[in-house]
């Protein structure tokens, strides 16, 4: 690795000038022995679309699930370094993960509805976590969520049939409702668009931008164009190094390093 | 334009391979069947017999200067038996030909005679017709399992008992009818009485002792070692022992269970709980592999789907991957309890190889078991036991059929929830 990103100053120094949601200082990442993160330091802004950038397998992915620390499932990743949401830090023995996970909701990059009905897959989420007293309030949850993730008008004559039934953008939006159905304060979303057609696409992206008025979203994506479209903020990553980032048309307009422009005009990647 | 009907000798050749690997692969399964078709017709040909049974009816003399209706129990039954036979046959004299005679219906026909009265004591006074089961050799004659052309000497019969025989047929006293004997009694000596209900029940209760004990350890274990423990060098050390656990020859089981179940915490002997625990020591492998593979099987995005809108790990197991695993857990569960249900070695360890008349009604009752009593029927000398003992194995296929029935009307069912 030739690549240090300590030493860019545009990482270390937090980029955006209102109270950050999501802090992470020095978060380095292995797999066994392999490095995959090399001191990340980044900022989140809340309400804002942030999107993560880079070429395949720089660590967009790894970085995503620091955040929700789905990286405790895998044995082998050991994570390092400090990353604070509303300032707590999420990695303290005293966090509960389940609880964290509740409000930090996650979006797969392949959708993965339960093998349950539509219903169940949305309504799933607020009944473990007690959200609602009655079946009168879950419908409505169901509904609101459903609605929210513009899926409601497809689906709302078949609740009961079953999620997987549901054709690839459909299915994506349904963990969309699912996830938002617990009202988590962060949604992350790990390349949600990569197996849809551009109508679909087109759907996720409006929502996304709905969505931004209550939730601080994280998205990964291969798209510039995504990530222009919908992100405020966008942070380019290299071989595990953050390389920059910053207010998403500066980034696309004005990139600071070399490595980013010729990422962003398709030189590498 | 290229013409797509042309083939280069290489794709010929592929073809041919293709053909020539499905017909080795009917030839295969054709194989198979006629093992399988081979074994249960010649099994059901040796044991439909033992379906039917041979009765003959005589007339009881039931009159007060043989028995009193103030002392039912205490009436000569057998001495009735045989009188009535005498009179059937007044032309027999000699004392040897007499016991020949007598030796036509069960030694237990006095018994039956006795039930019969007392059940309905409105017989005494008359003479009645009353049936009783042939002694087996009777039977086999009856089905023709007695080849009369052979020596005399040679033969169960002699030339006299099959002439009283077919003297009896010939007054229509003689049937033969279903054996229903062979499905409510238990064993006996004599194999015209002998059931399998006994051993039946042996199975059944040793089966559900097993089922009770191996498929909830089975999937705990199992569960616990795929979705919770850490994968260290324990975890791995464990893996490996059940893995060898699985192929240890049973009857190391039922030593096993010899020495502790019954010499160490002093349980009791021949008993259908014992005897499940053994099966159980067998199958508890076989189902936690089975049911660890399963569990492998489901995709990992769906415990990360549940862990990541925050179920806890005990939810994402219990509301999502075990209902997904479920139906081959069940299908593993049946495959050990089949197995158990076949095993005789770990049971003659622990007792069940009894001679058991009486039929278990509970787990600490002495049992024996199906196979146990195959084994056993297989191994006495009369003709009639060769009979009893394809019976019986009939019996068990039937039961294994029966078992798998289940097991995949479950799976069905539990599918169907998806
Ligand atoms: N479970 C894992 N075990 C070992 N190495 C892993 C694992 N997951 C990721 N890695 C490694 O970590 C590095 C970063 O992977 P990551 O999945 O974060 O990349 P990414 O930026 O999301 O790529 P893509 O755009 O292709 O999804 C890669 O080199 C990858 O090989
Ligand atoms: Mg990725």
């Amino acid at each position: 690795m030739n690549v240090v990103s300590h030493e860019d100053k545009s990482a270390t120094e937090p980029q955006s000038k209102e109270e950050p949601i999501i802090t992470a200082r020095n978060v380095d990442v292995f797999y066994a022995d392999k490095q995959a993160l090399n001191g990340i330091t980044l900022d989140i802004p809340a309400n804002k679309v942030t999107s993560l950038i880079g070429p395949s397998g720089c660590g967009k992915t790894t970085f995503l699930r620091c955040i929700n620390r789905m990286n405790d499932l895998i044995d082998i990743c050991k994570v390092t370094g400090e990353i604070k949401i509303g300032g707590q830090d999420i990695y303290d023995e005293k966090v509960d993960v389940v609880s964290l996970r509740a409000q930090i909701g996650m979006v797969f990059q392949k959708p993965n509805p339960f093998p349950k009905s539509i219903f169940e897959n949305v309504a799933y989420g607020p009944r473990i976590h007690r959200l609602v007293k009655t079946k009168g309030e879950l419908n409505d949850v169901v509904e609101r969520s459903l609605s929210k993730a513009g899926l409601l008008e497809e689906v709302k004559d078949r609740l009961d049939e079953p999620g997987t039934g549901l054709s690839g953008g459909q299915q994506q939006r349904l963990c969309i409702a699912r996830a938002i159905a617990v009202e988590p304060k962060v949604i992350l979303m790990d390349e949600p668009c990569s197996a849809l057609d551009p109508i679909a696409t087109a759907k996720i992206e409006e929502l996304i931008d709905e969505l931004r008025e209550n939730y601080t979203i994280v998205i990964v994506t291969h798209s510039m164009q995504q990530a222009a479209r919908v992100s405020q903020q966008t942070a380019f990553f290299h071989m595990g190094n953050l390389v920059e980032a910053g207010v998403t048309e500066q980034i696309f307009t004005t990139p600071q390093d070399p490595r980013t422009e010729s990422y962003i005009t398709g030189r590498i990647g | 334009m290229t013409d797509f009907t042309k083939q280069s000798p290489g794709l010929k050749r592929r073809h041919a391979a293709e053909i020539r690997f499905q017909w080795y692969g009917r030839s295969a399964i054709f194989i198979a069947l006629g093992f399988l078709f081979l074994m249960v017709g010649s099994i059901t040909m040796n044991g439909i017999g033992a379906f039917t049974q041979t009765k003959l009816a005589l007339e009881i003399p039931l009159t007060s200067e043989h028995i009193s209706v103030d002392d039912l129990e205490g009436a000569n039954y057998d001495a009735l038996v045989k009188l009535a036979l005498r009179n059937t046959f007044p032309d027999v004299t000699k004392r040897r030909d007499k016991r020949k005679l007598y030796g036509l219906v069960s030694p237990y026909a006095s018994f039956q005679l006795k039930d019969q009265v007392l059940a309905d004591p409105t017989l005494v006074g008359k003479t009645t017709k009353i049936w009783f089961t042939a002694s087996d050799y009777v039977d086999m004659y009856i089905k023709g399992n007695i080849d009369i052309s052979r020596d005399e000497k040679t033969r169960k019969l002699n030339n006299a008992q099959i002439g009283w025989i077919d003297a009896i047929q010939k007054q229509g006293n003689l049937e033969k009818v279903f054996n229903s004997a062979f499905f409510l009694g238990g064993d006996s000596r004599e194999p015209e009485l002998a059931g399998i209900l006994s051993a039946f029940m042996g199975s059944a209760l040793s089966l559900s002792v097993c089922f009770l004990l191996s498929f909830p350890i089975g999937i705990f274990a199992a569960i616990y070692l795929e979705e919770f423990a850490p994968k260290n060098r324990w975890s791995g050390f464990i893996e490996i022992n059940i893995n060898n656990l699985a192929a240890v020859p049973s009857i190391v089981f039922g030593l096993l269970g010899l020495a502790i179940f019954l010499n160490f915490f002093g349980l009791p002997r021949s008993s259908p709980l014992v005897g499940g625990m053994v099966l159980s020591l067998m199958t508890l492998p076989t189902i936690i592999i089975a049911s660890r593979a399963s569990l492998r099987a489901v995709p990992p995005s769906i415990r990360e789907a549940a862990l990541g809108i925050g179920a806890s790990p005990v939810q994402a197991a219990f509301h999502h991957v075990v209902p997904l695993a479920l139906p081959g857990m069940l299908t593993g569960a049946i495959i050990g309890m089949a197995r158990a249900l076949g095993d005789t070695a770990p049971l003659l360890m622990i007792g069940m190889v009894a001679f058991i008349v009486d039929i278990p009604t509970g787990i600490l009752d002495k049992a024996t078991a199906l196979p146990v009593q195959i084994f056993l029927w297989a191994d006495s000398p009369e003709r009639a036991f060769q009979e009893k003992t394809s019976a019986a194995i009939l019996v068990l296929l039937v039961f294994l059929v029966l078992m798998n029935l289940v097991a995949i009307i479950l799976r069905r069912k539990f599918e169907q929830r998806f």
